[in-house]
Parts: structure tokens; sequence; C-alpha cells
């Protein structure tokens, strides 16, 4: 027993998270008594001695279990215990439940942990849904109503969409450019370990007195800085949330820069390299935004600051301002890995390259770029300066040129391919092209001011983000996780629940969300709990939907959680893909390679007789060498 | 490679085009009309359905006939054509919707500033919103007062300044197209002709609290006589706090200056 507490691990996490909360507390009660303040402070902003542990105990969560072991030795002076990789790999379920350095395993647990959160995010917005299948107020009351929809968002977005990518591309993107791991490969599991956290402190959200957070997951001010006790924990929860999320784009971005196998240079990369190249400089660039809007409401709240507080010159739209300066952003960081990975299934499944590969590379790039400028059209009705309206419509319609060449360029792939729909992560990404193309059109709609007058805050932007996160997004995360279900697993998974799920998501998503424009556009506003009888039909419609979409969810998941165990073995290369991740096999090797692969050419040459694209350690080389035009990593 | 049937397809997307915006432009969209910016934005909003259907039609059809022409038999273990893109195609599509987009956004902003315009003769009434009510004061009429119900003559431009009490609320009324966020310490205003008589509903759409959902206020447009009558009959004035609020603001800068200096404290030299 002695040796479980001083070993890193659960004993000692729990240990460590019961010594943070106390300290946390001790501290809040011992300066409070010190300043001669009441110790307890419970007015509905308040709770000092329930915010501070929330912040140290999860720090004492991951002392405990050890993320922090090698580096406190490190700084420490003391000699580091040398790793000897004995804990790489999973070979049963309790590996996954450990503070684990490999990439593979850290994917793995990224994807269920969020695709957990997905069900939880999914049964919020059902219990939405049934309260809104009828007009008036029939199952939740308007302040639980509020706390559905703000939770529903933070789930999706700071627990399903945005950490989905990142545990498909860890899993992926090393095998892809022929590295043995991520750059940082303890960073890269304290990014994992502070996802759950984060999860943990935005659901218990609704433990707090007053209820979870509702002010919307935008928690505007001055709302928010005045809304109960539940708001503290979405300023908290998001710190953690967005820690994690900058860690690992900085180790995406060292990884992608330097660890490169011979021979891949940047236009031998394949696009979901690039496409996480460029997430992670919109993560990197954007995110500490959102930290810092967060901070500045939750100091408002608990040190009585007046960033937002007008009375005494604080200025309300300065939130709005810093918020979407991450948040419109984020939206990118939420579909360019998806769009990363259509390319990939679309080349290999159309048995062809990618049409106008480099252009696509530099259309991601552009979005970067461009992603930047567009924030405040989020604000147009927002009551900001008028001036700044045109040149921000004026940005917003142009990112839609980028993002227009990769549609055209998929298409442009599939014509004079050899098409093959047997599987569903093709079907899905087929899909994708179709259901994303009308949420962009939506967003066009909503970039031009005039329509945008009329249409924001109504159901109109409910339904565009929508068609753009859940026919965008969440179909490219399905399309993802089919196609490297088999690489992941070693096993495949069967096509014909696929199929039944495809269907069903589809037809659930249309008929879920396009009903919301119309009763948009004719006038139901958003975040409501009750609304006016004449949108009972439709909204009926929409709920029925709704609950169709969120059934066809469990053959999924039925479906992904018996092919893991009993699944026919899958092969290397079930797909027949050219990128390095299928010459493995599946699922990898513990150390990825003997031999780091050379690359020797695109990563699309389908049709090409003879071209290659990697030639992997201990084949015959009968290609030329390479020329070094990249520089690999330091060993 | 067999050359495409180009005329063929442009010949279907105009067709699936069509059809689509005959389709669609059968709907009123966004629902009634009450005011003079309604036309100039619902027409804004029939053109932009036009080219989308376009565009919808020819992602449709170009997926459609990839997808008859080029399925793979099964069992077909061959690849496609090692086509890597076509420059001068590549340039067409970056091009043409540059193009579009730019058109697009140069007619909104003439519609923007066609909505936007006032009129000198232009009335102003106070629109003050707190959770969860609106009240509505009349400077031009003796700063009268009046709760959850606002009249307003019909073909007589309104400009409504608005004012939060407490948080962020928006003012909406979908028949006359317009919105604009009531923010606390900010003055803001919304512009509007209502040109059409009847009863609508000023809608909070910012979400504002428990109460949003509710918070909604009665909109009576009616001739000029009635409206006069109508404000005439009230016989409450403005609550002295209700109009202190952007005047706090005011105060608080003032004082915040003082305290900090002031802008000759910053070195900086007033003009």
């Amino acid at each position: 027993m002695a040796v479980a507490i001083r070993q890193p691990g659960w004993y000692r996490a729990a240990i460590g998270t019961i010594i943070g909360a106390a300290f946390g507390f001790g501290l809040v009660v011992a300066l409070r008594a010190i300043s001669g303040l009441d110790v307890f402070q419970t007015e509905q902003t308040g709770y000092p001695h329930v915010i501070v542990p929330l912040i140290t105990a999860p720090f004492g969560f991951l002392i405990g279990f050890g993320a922090f072991d090698y580096w406190f030795r490190w700084a420490a002076g003391k000699p580091t215990i040398p790793e000897d990789h004995s804990g790489h790999g999973a070979t049963k379920w309790q590996d996954y439940f450990k503070f684990n350095t490999d990439h593979k395993v850290i994917g793995t647990q990224y994807v269920v942990t969020t695709l957990f959160f997905f069900l939880i995010g999914g049964l919020l917005a059902l219990l939405m849904r049934a309260e809104l299948a009828q007009p008036g107020t029939q199952i939740v009351a308007a302040n639980t109503f509020n706390g559905l929809f703000s939770t529903h968002a933070v789930v999706m977005i700071f627990l399903f969409i945005i950490p989905v990518f990142a545990g498909l591309a860890n899993y992926v993107l090393p095998l892809m450019i022929g590295a043995p791991d991520m750059a940082f490969p303890r960073l890269n599991a304290l990014s994992f370990w502070l996802l759950p956290i984060a999860g943990i402190i935005f659901l218990a959200s609704f433990l707090a007195p007053g209820g979870s957070f509702d002010a919307g997951w935008t928690g505007y001010a001055p709302l928010s800085t005045g809304a109960p006790l539940g708001q503290s924990f979405f300023n908290v929860g998001v710190q953690f949330a967005g820690a994690s999320s900058i860690a690992t784009a900085l180790n995406f971005l060292v990884t992608i820069i330097t660890m490169r196998a011979p021979g891949m240079n940047l236009w031998r990369m394949p696009l979901l390299v690039w496409a996480n190249l460029s997430t992670s400089l919109l993560v990197v660039g954007a995110t500490p935004f959102i930290a810092g809007a967060q901070f500045m409401v939750f100091f408002d709240r608990i040190l009585g600051m007046n960033f937002f507080n007008f009375l005494e010159g604080g200025d309300v739209i300065s939130y709005q301002h810093i918020f979407w300066f991450y948040s419109h952003p984020a939206v990118y960081i939420m579909m360019l890995p998806g769009f990363g990975i259509i390319s990939e299934i679309i080349s290999t499944h159309a048995r062809k390259p990618v049409f106008g590969y480099r252009l696509m590379a530099l259309a991601l790039i552009g979005i970067v770029v461009l992603s930047y400028s567009v924030w405040a059209h989020h604000m147009f009705v927002a009551g900001m300066f008028s001036w700044l309206r045109v040149p921000i419509m004026i940005t917003t319609l142009l990112i839609a040129v980028p993002t227009g060449i990769k549609v055209f360029s998929w298409l442009g792939t599939l014509f004079y391919g050899k098409i093959h729909t047997y599987s569903t992560a093709m079907l899905f990404a087929l899909a994708f092209i179709v259901t994303f193309t009308i949420g962009g059109i939506s967003g066009v709609m909503l970039g031009m001011i005039p329509i945008d007058i009329h249409v924001s805050d109504t159901y109109f932007v409910v339904a565009h983000i929508h068609f753009v996160l859940f026919g965008g997004s969440v179909f490219t995360i399905f399309a993802g996780v089919y196609h490297w279900f088999p690489k992941m697993t070693g096993r495949m998974y069967d096509e014909r629940l696929g199929r039944i799920h495809f269907w069903g998501t589809v037809v659930g998503t249309w008929m879920t969300f396009v009903p919301m424009h119309w009763v948009g556009m004719d006038g139901m506003p958003r975040r409501v709990a009750d609304y006016a009888s004449q949108y009972g039909d439709w909204n009926l419609v929409i709920s029925v939907s709704a609950f169709v979409l969120g059934a066809v969810q469990l053959v999924f998941l039925y479906n992904m959680i018996v092919s893991w165990r009993f699944g026919p073995k899958a092969g290397n290369n079930p797909w027949r893909a050219n990128s390095i991740e299928w010459q493995v096999t599946s699922p990898p090797p513990v150390f990825n390679f003997d031999e780091i692969p050379r690359v020797v050419g695109g990563p699309y040459e389908y049709g090409t007789p003879g071209a290659r694209h990697a030639i992997m350690g201990g084949e015959e080389a009968d290609v030329p060498e390479p020329k070094p035009t990249t520089v690999t990593a330091p060993s | 490679m067999t050359r495409l049937p180009i005329l063929k397809l442009v010949l279907a997307t105009i067709v699936l085009g069509v059809i689509q915006s005959v389709i669609l432009l059968q709907f009123d969209w966004f629902g009634g009309a009450a005011s003079t910016a309604a036309k100039p934005i619902d027409t804004l909003m029939d053109v932009t359905i036009v080219i989308s259907s376009f565009v919808f039609a020819l992602v449709c059809v170009a997926l459609g006939y990839a997808l008859i022409k080029w399925r793979a038999k099964p069992g077909d273990e061959s690849d496609g054509l090692p086509i890597h893109g076509n420059t001068k195609l590549e340039i067409i599509w970056t091009i043409i919707p540059v193009v579009l987009v730019l058109g697009l956004a140069g007619y909104s902003w003439a519609v923007l500033n066609d909505i936007e315009k006032t009129d000198e003769d232009a009335i102003h009434i106070n629109a003050y919103a707190q959770q969860f009510a609106w009240t509505f004061g009349y400077p031009e009429s003796g700063n009268k007062w009046s709760e959850g119900e606002v009249h307003v003559p019909v073909d007589q431009q309104v400009i409504f300044d608005l004012q939060a009490q407490d948080v962020l609320h928006s003012f909406w009324v979908p028949e006359w197209r317009i919105k604009k966020d009531a923010v606390p310490g900010l003055a803001t205003d919304v512009v509007v002709t209502p040109d059409k008589e009847g009863t609508y509903q000023l809608i909070c759409v910012e979400l504002c609290g428990i109460g949003h959902a509710t918070m909604r206020a009665k909109v009576v447009v009616e001739s000029r006589e009635k409206y006069d009558a109508w404000v005439k009959s009230l016989d409450q004035e403005v609550p002295d706090d209700f109009l202190k609020t952007v005047d706090q603001f005011y105060d608080s800068q003032a004082k915040n200056e003082e305290k900090s200096g002031g802008i000759e404290g910053s070195g900086v030299e007033e003009e």
C-alpha cells in the first residue's frame, strides 16, 4: 500500500486531489481571516472557498498522477528516471487509464473520451429538444433551459469537436510523417489529462447553487459577471481546456516542423498534416484570447474588478471583441482538421491524386490569415463602431473563396477517378461536401450585413452553426473515425451498420437543422425555452428528428465497441492507401518504425505506375536516394 | 481521357439552379413586411438565394455526375487517372468566387446605406430595456412614459434610442427587419420607417437571463392623429432613474479621468 501511494497513479492522484483542494480552501480561509473579512463569502458571484479549490485540486491530481514527476526532478537538479518505455503501448484496458506518453495510446484516449462527451452533449441537446417540442414550459424551467444550451455548446465545442481532432491527429500524424512519436510526449500526455478535468468542472457546475452556467457559451458580460456561482466553473474550466489545446498545438507545430522523415519536404506532406499545421497556428495565436476574456470575467466576479462594469468605467462591448477574436478563429479550429481528413479519404477512395494539391495547402494558410480578420461579423448589431462593419463584411465574404477552392478541388479529385463507396468513411466524406456547402452558403448570407441584421440571434444562426459544425465537422469526424478505425484497433467495423448510421445521420441532420432556418427567418429567436405557438409544428418536426438523430448514434456506438473487440482482422492497409501510416501493421508497432522511412514522392501518387510516397525500412530500395530537402530532428 | 460533356453539365446546372430558385422564391422567408427597410433587404435576400441556388446546383451536378460516371465496379483495383490539377481551372474557380462575393458585398453596402439613412424630421423615442421588460419615453412629447407598449406614427421615420439598464438586450421587430443591441453604458440607436399600420411584437433577442423568452412588448403602428392622441393620453413621465444610465456612464468616465490625472496627467496636450 505504501509503495502504491508513492508510485504515480490513481492512489497518489486521489491523495493529491484532496491535498490540492485542502490547500486552496485553507488559503482562502486563512487570507480572509487575516484580512478581517467574513471567512465564507456566499454572495452569488463569490464563493472563493469553492472556486480556489476548484483551481488547486486539479493541480494536486496531476501531480499525484505523475504528470510532473520527470519535470520536477529535472527542475530540482536531481537525476531523472530514464524513460524505459515499459509504459508504451496498451495491452489491456487498464493501460488507457494511466499517464501514458505513447502518442497512439493518447490518441485513443482522446477519441474515446471526446466521444463520451459527445454523448453527454447530445443528451443535453435532447433534453432541450424535448422541452421545445411544444410551445409553453413542460419539462424544464427557464433557468435550467438556459443552463442546458450553455453546457451543450461548451461540452460539444471544448470537449468534443476541438479535442477529437487533436486525438485523431495525435494517433495518425506522427505515423504519417514517419516520426517515432510526438516531439514532447510528456506534454502530450499532460494535454490529454487536462481534458477530463475541464469536463468534470463544466458538468460539476450543475451542482453549484443557482445551477450551471447559463449565460450561453458566449458568456457575454455583464450577464455573466453577475451570474450565479456556476459561471465561475465555466471561467475556470475553459482555462484547463484552453491550456490543453495550446499545449497540443505547440506539440503539433514542433513535431511537424522538425520530425518529418527524410525526404518529406513541405510539398510532400499529406493534406491532413497541412491542416493540422494551420489549425495549430490558429490555436496558438487565438486561444489565449478566450483565456483572457474568461479571466477578466472571473476577476470581475471574484475580485470586484471592473473590466465590464460600465458604472466604474468598464466597457461592455470590449468583452465581445476579445471573445470573438478567439471564437471566430475557433470555428476554423473546428473545421480545418476536418478538411484534412476529407482530402485523405476522397483521394484514397477515388484512387486519384488530390486535385490542385498546392492550392489546397495554400487555401488552408489563406483561411488562417483571413480568419483573424473577421471576428466582428458576430457583432454587426452589437452597437460597435459602425465603420468596422463593412471592412469585416468584405473579409468575411472573402473567406468563402479559399473554402470554395477546397470544395471544388474535392469535386475535381472525383472526376476521372475510380470512386469506391463501400466504405462508410467515404460516404460521410461525400455527404460532407453537400451539407457543408449549405452551411457555407448560409454563412455568406450571415456575412451580408443587411441580412444579418434581420436574422442574427434567431434560429437561422442555430441552423447555420449546426450545418457547419454537425453537417461539417461532425461528418468529418465520423469519416475520420471510420477511416482510421482499422488502423487504430487492427479490426474492421461492420459496413452494414455503418451504412445504417450514415443514412440515419444524414437524414436526421437535414430534418433537424433545415427547418431551423425557416422558423428563424420567420421570427423565432434563439436561446428561448418558450416560443410563439405558430412555430409549434416545425419545432415538433425538429424535436422528433433530433431524437432520431440521437438514436442513430447508438448504432455507431455499438458498431465501434463490438467491432473493436470482435471485428474481423483488418490487415495493414484495407483501403490500399499510399500514406505512411498504412504501410505499418494495424495497430502499428509500439515504436512505430524499426527504421525511419524515406519519403521519395508526393502523398497521393495514385494512378502513376511505380510511383512511391515512401520506402519503408528494410525494403529493398531500387529507388534513388531522395535529396535531403528537410532538416531532421536533432537526436 | 474522355472529354467532359461540358455543355450538358452546364445545362444541367442551369436547369437545377432555375428549379431551385423558382421553388425557393415562392416563400416569404422573412415573414410579413412593415417598414421601408423590408423591401431592399428582402430583394437582397432573393438575389442571394438565386446565386446560392446556382452554386449549390453546380456542386450537386458535379458530385452526381462524378458518382454516376466514375463509380468503381466491385473488385476493380485499378486507379484513376493521375491528374494533379489544372492551373487554368484553379484560377477560374478562385477568380469567379472573388468577383461574386465582392459583388454581394458592394450590393449589401448599398442596401445598408439605404436603410440607415436618417431624415431630418425623424422623431426620437427612447426604449429602455431592463430584465425583463421594455418601457418607452417620448422626449418630444414632454417625456411621457409607456410600459410594455409603444405607439409610432405610420410613414414617419422613428429613431429608437436604446438604453440598457442592467445587461445586454436587443431590439427586434421582425416585420421591420431591423435589430440593434441595447448596451449598458453605450448609446445605441435603431432607425426605422414603418409603412404599414398594425400591431407587431418587439422581441428581445439577446440572452438576458431567466425571463429572456418572455421579454416582449407590443408595437402599434397607427396614423399620426391616433399617435398624437395616444401620447397625449399618457399621464406618467419617465422616472428619474431611467434617465440616468447613460449620464452615469459619462459621469463615471469623468471621475476616472480625474482620478488618473485626466488627459493632463497623461502628458497629452488637450486641444
